[in-house]
């Protein structure tokens, strides 16, 4: 192999560097013994992990956050089971068009999303809640769901479904016992990305949250008082490690998924004739 | 035979299938007998796999009827039907292990829990596979997946078994084991099985009798050495085997034969209960081993003719030689077993060939 150049190796580290660098300073002033931030350091502390741990409105955010993020997470697997299985399976006209609008949400600014669910809710006479934080990060969430699920439901072998119902199972016995287990890997992958989406959103949340503040809305009003900063970076901390563990644990059950999946197709016969 | 042998078990009558504007089957009517190995046999496209495909019910007929068992199978979804199904792909369920798989169908059936170990032990016998019961799926070979998607099907004790194709993954060697297996299998479980093939061999090995199908109509449906011997049209001829085609005039037609002049090779009479009207062209049979080349130049044949080798094709047992026929421009294939006395011959050499009167058929149809 080529050796790289030195320019293209500096490129890297900087790369890396810009990436990283912000999110490495978060664990170290969340436990630094100063309510200042600058360096240098003045000693190490855990106090700010345990204001947060007394800190009642934190709490409830959380709670908030955790609610919300399930189920908003637990509805749009629900919803991208739905619209990849129809994808996969079923043809119909137009199917390109609407898979296509469907992923949309993905490349539409929040900001404009967050602001016409407002305009609609007040419109409905809805009064903002965790449900209708919810309602957004279902819309937000589900294109990613569809995705997901979609690789699962894509190599999936239609003969497995139909030798199920050959075996005296109907469809919604074979939609239990064959092609749920079959994609339970993705279906995990996807409650844990929605929910992580969920979880760190903050544009959406801060238009419809209302009176039950989210967690990143609850950061965003702390910010107001720089004395309450150093908690900030812990609780940051705190969601980071979260996020990671999270997409490492989705990530993980997609490509058992992918595998799954993959073993079966190779060891199968180009069935060439199913047509006619 | 007792009567019940006699009984259809499937009767197909009248099927049409149009996939949007292309017509998979156009007519078919057939039926097939309680504890018969029926086969399916075709090039691609003919129309045989969605035949099968209307038997297990995955797709419905455009118009016409099936009968399985004397019961219509219209509007009845595949899990209510007396069939069940060896898929070309086997589709066994990878996150089940071999027992699980094969007793997947009897859940439904809520046996006791050693009743249904019973039976998918029982299964397994019935296709080697006695101590593979806890090995998982992804571990088995081509082989060993095709026997648990057969005992997969058996075990539901289905009036028909429907094979889609299912020696077509496996190679050679086990694909010739599993052709005579099969044929054993089907005789010790007396269930009527349908087999998909476009492997003309495979069928003629396996079958009590063959349809054969072409573009979405059955050509013939007959026992395979029927089917060898007296092929309807020259499509079914050439499609099971070798086949050379000479042409023919009448010279006189009897009661239950005529008499006819074939090209070069002089006068034969044959036996058919048609009316040919005496003088109109017919094209006659005949396969490359009814054919011989004369070795011996003391030998005892009554027919010969003067022939020429275009080209031989070498296969270790068997050798087959284009020949053209006298000086005629009319072509032909004989084969002959490479045993003692028998030289391969080279292309260009001149030989004698004997022909036999009962080795000739008229073929009828294009």
């Amino acid at each position: 192999m080529q050796k790289a150049s030195k320019f293209l190796l500096l490129y890297a580290v900087f790369y890396f560097l810009f990436l990283y660098a912000p999110i490495f300073l978060l664990p170290i002033f969340a436990f630094n013994d100063s309510a200042i931030i600058s360096l240098p350091l003045s000693g190490i502390t855990f106090d700010w992990f345990f204001l947060l741990w007394e800190t009642e409105a934190l709490h409830e955010a959380l709670y908030n956050s955790v609610l919300i993020a399930s189920i908003a997470a637990i509805l749009s697997t629900i919803l991208g089971i739905f619209a990849a299985r129809a994808a996969s399976r079923y043809s119909f006209p137009g199917k390109k068009g609407i898979t296509g609008f469907l992923l949309l949400p993905i490349v539409l600014p929040e900001i404009i999303i967050g602001v016409a669910l407002l305009v609609v809710m007040v419109q409905l006479g809805l009064s903002l809640s965790a449900w209708t934080v919810i309602i957004g990060h279902v819309l937000i969430c589900t294109p990613f769901a569809i995705v997901i699920m979609s690789s699962a439901f894509k190599s999936f072998d239609v003969s497995l479904e139909e030798a199920s119902q050959d075996l005296g199972v109907g469809k919604i016995g074979t939609f239990f016992r064959v092609i749920l287990p079959m994609v339970t890997p993705g279906l995990i992958s996807s409650f844990l990305i929605a929910f992580t989406i969920s979880l760190d959103e903050f544009i959406i949340a801060f238009f419809l949250t209302g009176t039950d503040v989210t967690l990143p809305v609850y950061i965003w009003g702390q910010l107001r008082f720089p004395a309450r900063l150093p908690s900030v970076m812990a609780l940051g901390f705190l969601m980071v490690t979260l996020s990671l563990i999270l997409l490492l644990i989705a990530e993980y059950f997609r490509r058992r998924s992918v595998k799954y999946t993959i073993n079966e197709s190779t060891l199968m016969a180009k069935n060439e004739e199913t047509v006619f | 035979m007792n009567s019940k042998a006699t009984q259809p078990i499937i009767e197909i009558k009248n099927i049409t299938k149009n996939f949007g504007s292309v017509r998979a089957l156009d007519g078919v009517s057939m039926q097939i007998k309680q504890g018969e190995f029926f086969s399916l046999l075709g090039p691609s496209g003919c129309g045989k796999t969605t035949l099968l495909r209307l038997l297990s019910g995955f797709d419905n007929p455009s118009s016409g009827n099936i009968f399985i068992a004397g019961e219509s199978m219209e509007n009845v979804p595949p899990n209510l039907r007396p069939t069940n199904m060896v898929f070309q792909s086997y589709a066994i369920f990878p996150h089940l292990n071999v027992a699980e798989n094969v007793g997947y169908g009897l859940r439904k059936i809520k046996l006791a829990k050693d009743e249904l170990e019973n039976r998918v032990n029982e299964a397994l016998d019935l296709v080697d596979l006695s101590n593979y019961g806890t090995r998982e799926s992804h571990a088995l070979s081509g082989g060993q997946r095709q026997r648990v998607a057969l005992a997969r099907a058996l075990i539901m004790r289905p009036k028909v078994l429907l094979l889609d194709e299912p020696l077509s993954a496996l190679d050679k060697k086990l694909r010739e084991a599993m052709q005579v297996e099969l044929r054993r299998l089907q005789q010790t479980v007396g269930i009527t099985f349908v087999l998909v093939t476009h492997d003309q061999e495979e069928a003629l090995i396996m079958s009590d009798r063959i349809a054969v199908m072409f573009e979405g109509k059955v050509a013939q449906v007959d026992t395979p050495e029927f089917l060898y011997r007296k092929p309807c049209s020259k499509q079914v001829a050439s499609f099971i085997g070798v086949m050379n085609f000479i042409p023919a005039r009448v010279v006189k037609s009897r009661a239950k034969s005529i008499e006819i002049e074939v090209a070069i090779l002089g006068k034969a009479s044959l036996q058919t209960n048609k009316k040919y009207v005496p003088g109109s062209e017919i094209t006659i049979g005949i396969r490359p081993e009814m054919l011989t080349i004369v070795y011996d130049k003391q030998h005892e044949y009554q027919n010969t003719f003067e022939a020429t080798i275009n080209t031989r094709s070498y296969f270790g047992d068997m050798t087959y030689y284009d020949i053209q026929i006298g000086d005629t421009d009319i072509k032909a294939t004989v084969s002959m077993r490479n045993t003692v006395g028998r030289p391969v011959l080279e292309p260009g050499a001149k030989t004698q060939v004997a022909w036999g009167n009962a080795s000739l058929t008229i073929i009828d149809g294009g």
